[in-house]
């Protein structure tokens, strides 16, 4: 990607990159200094953003385009009792530093209580503010989440967040681009949490490193929107910049009539616009992964990081498995974190908790599938379970189906909407040597609470999960219970 | 942001792979407002364990962490950078960064260094068998020295340049205000604007 030449044919990244240079860098000495990107969409929440707005008010800088940034609260926000003042000190500073900042500098802001209030890359799409061919950022890594729409979507750092706030651009390095082909049709209970877990214990965290992934192939192209954005969500886990699905009827048809969609004639350009940014044939690839969707089954992790995992019906490894010497010594220290014995079938782990939510998986079709699977069942009584809304707006729309009667009839928590357990930020977090089957994206050590012990599932293999108690698939649960006695 | 040229100090031997920024700094510590006082929450949990290398009274005063692959890890944020160079450390070094920790890094004047990890091991060996053993990177000649181990590592010319001139990234775009505005002027009418607001 780093000679875009316009008689080659391109990837959908490379054309968005092409249309969104401001400068381009220049060629020293055999190496290219990075060009300048122009940014469509700023997404900005309170954790990344103090220090961003202080850079700006100390060098007397205006934000250059408050018209493209929008802000949210999500990390610190309880999902309990939400109107009542944040319980935590710290964190009601920091909600309310970015109140002050938003105020300040002109920014729309989506704050607790409000419809559109919930975690920034749930609520982006959810306004329509997303759309293909964009470029987005904000600072957090799961930013990736975007490119399900064919937008050149980042994560990015605080000292970047103050560079967009100041410039509404950014310089990047050229990425390299990998094509990730998913070919087949997936089975019954198998989702897109299982593709991206599959794809990144095959090519590691540092297998997407300098690379933007372009998820392809049949089995892309059958997921819906909020599928899509579960893949490309975790692209970041496999060490990528980020993840993209070439735009087609199913993504137009997500975005049509939200509230920023474009409307009438602006529609139809915008959609001829859209057409235009998919990957060409002959466009080249500078690497290539393929996934056989047919034969995959539910994927649990078992160990410290995303790329620690196996289906659902395979077993803890044994460290010795693995022939790097550094992937060796990774596993035997997540075996020990973890509380694993190499050997033991990973249906058999037992878990205290499931958490059914983050920016990964907390869209109204998760939460329907989970419904689905628990719907008229009980939960197993020594496990607790907490579903936390992606938005506000997600809760609201699940609340009209009668999804939190289901939940809650399964005995489960129905919460306010944000990141919750997924970082614990909030008080909603593990104790120590609590074990979860989560929905998020990490299972890193103490991510969900100090001495927390993460398993990264999909929605329905959490809601099997807790109906049985111990790491189940769906297939698991199909068969009706017996009576009671 | 101070000009770097070259540093010379002692190092700590780091020996794990996929060292993510929840480790580095756990989310906890992301709820403050201010750009420093992060040292004490850097490596928080591991440095409960009284074992951890960063306790060990051989590597205290130790101003460059030399890890292993795939540094920095997961999350965005900066603060993982803001704690390292709060605790003292200059240089990292490691066979691979995560890209966002990699850029962080190179905005905060905190060197990231890539260095092959035969040579990493190497410098392990160095470190453990003397932690007083001092460890000199230079940018100019790109190469990092620790004991018997002379090595070259891995810095684009664009990162070198800023950090060796110290120089910050908004005032460099801010000299092309003229070429955003004109991107601007032409940019396609039908992008979303976030204001006014729609609901």
């Amino acid at each position: 990607m780093v000679e875009i030449a316009s008689d080659k044919p391109l990837t959908l990244a490379e054309k968005v990159w092409r249309d969104h240079v401001v400068v381009r860098g220049e060629d020293k000495d055999g190496q290219r200094s990075p060009d300048l990107l122009y940014i469509d969409l700023h997404l900005v929440h309170e954790v990344t953003s103090p220090q961003a707005f202080e850079g700006l008010r100390l060098a007397g800088r205006p934000v250059r385009r408050p018209d493209l940034t929008i802000a949210t609260e999500d990390h610190n926000t309880p999902t309990l009792e939400i109107d009542k003042p944040i319980a935590d000190p710290v964190s009601r500073i920091q909600v309310d530093t970015l109140r002050a900042n938003c105020e300040e500098f002109g920014i729309r802001l989506h704050s607790l209580g409000d419809a559109n209030q919930g975690i920034v890359h749930v609520v982006g799409p959810q306004l329509g503010l997303t759309q293909p061919g964009m470029t987005v950022v904000c600072g957090d890594s799961h930013t990736s989440t975007h490119g399900a729409f064919g937008s050149l979507a980042m994560g990015i750092g605080t000292s970047e967040v103050e560079h967009v706030l100041a410039t509404q651009t950014l310089s990047l390095k050229p990425f390299k681009t990998m094509a990730v082909t998913v070919n087949g049709t997936l089975q019954p209970g198998v989702s897109s949490k299982d593709i991206i877990l599959a794809v990144i214990a095959k090519i590691g965290t540092g297998g997407g490193q300098g690379y933007v992934l372009e998820y392809r192939g049949t089995a892309v192209e059958q997921l819906s929107m909020e599928a899509r954005m579960t893949i490309c969500n975790m692209s970041i886990e496999a060490g990528a910049r980020a993840g993209m699905v070439g735009p087609d009827e199913t993504t137009f048809e997500y975005v049509k009539g939200r509230p920023h969609a474009p409307t009438g004639e602006d529609w139809d350009a915008a959609v001829q616009y859209w057409r235009s940014l998919r990957t060409e044939d002959g466009a080249e690839f500078d690497a290539e992964v393929t996934i056989d969707a047919d034969t995959l089954e539910p994927f649990v992790t078992w160990g410290t990081n995303p790329g620690q995992g196996v289906g659902l019906n395979e077993s803890v490894p044994q460290p010795t498995d693995f022939d790097d010497p550094v992937d060796r010594e990774s596993a035997e220290r997540a075996l020990q974190y973890m509380g694993l014995e190499p050997g033991t079938p990973m249906k058999d782990i037992r878990v205290d908790t499931v958490f059914l939510g983050s920016c990964t998986n907390s869209r109204l079709e998760d939460l329907r599938l989970a419904a689905e699977i628990i719907k008229g069942r009980q939960k197993d009584p020594q496990v607790r379970m907490i579903v936390v809304p992606g938005s506000a707006q997600v809760r609201l729309e699940a609340e009209a189906e009668g999804l939190d009667r289901v939940f809650k009839d399964f005995g489960a928590e129905w919460r306010f909407a944000g990141c919750s357990m997924c970082l614990g930020m909030n008080p909603d977090q593990l104790a120590p040597g609590e074990r979860c089957a989560s929905t998020s994206n990490r299972n890193f050590e103490g991510r969900q609470g100090k001495g927390g012990l993460t398993h990264l599932v999909s929605p329905v293999v959490a809601a099997a999960t807790a109906i049985r108690g111990t790491l189940s698939a769906p297939s698991d649960v199909l068969l009706p219970e017996p009576a009671p006695a | 942001m101070e000009p770097i040229i070259t540093h010379t100090g002692t190092g700590v031997p780091l020996k794990q792979s996929n060292v993510d920024t929840d480790q580095i700094i756990p989310a906890v510590f992301l709820k403050r407002i201010t750009k420093t006082g992060f040292e004490d929450a850097l490596f928080y949990a591991w440095r409960k364990n009284p074992d951890f290398v960063l306790n060990q009274e051989a590597y205290k005063g130790a101003t460059v962490l030399v890890a292993g692959p795939d540094f920095g890890t997961g999350s965005s944020r900066e603060h993982a950078v803001w704690a390292l160079k709060d605790y003292g450390f200059k240089v990292v070094i490691s066979s691979r960064f995560a890209d966002i920790f990699y850029g962080n890094s190179a905005k905060q004047g905190l060197v990231a260094a890539k260095v092959a990890q035969p040579d990493v091991e190497l410098i392990w060996k160095e470190l453990e068998k003397d932690p007083t053993t001092e460890i000199t990177v230079n940018l100019e000649s790109r190469t990092v020295r620790c004991g018997s181990v002379d090595t070259s590592f891995d810095l684009d010319n664009y990162t070198r340049w800023r950090l060796m001139e110290g120089l910050d990234d908004i005032s460099l775009t801010l000299r092309q205000d003229e070429a955003i505005g004109a991107y601007e002027a032409a940019r396609l009418r039908l992008k979303p604007k976030t204001l006014p607001a729609k609901v």
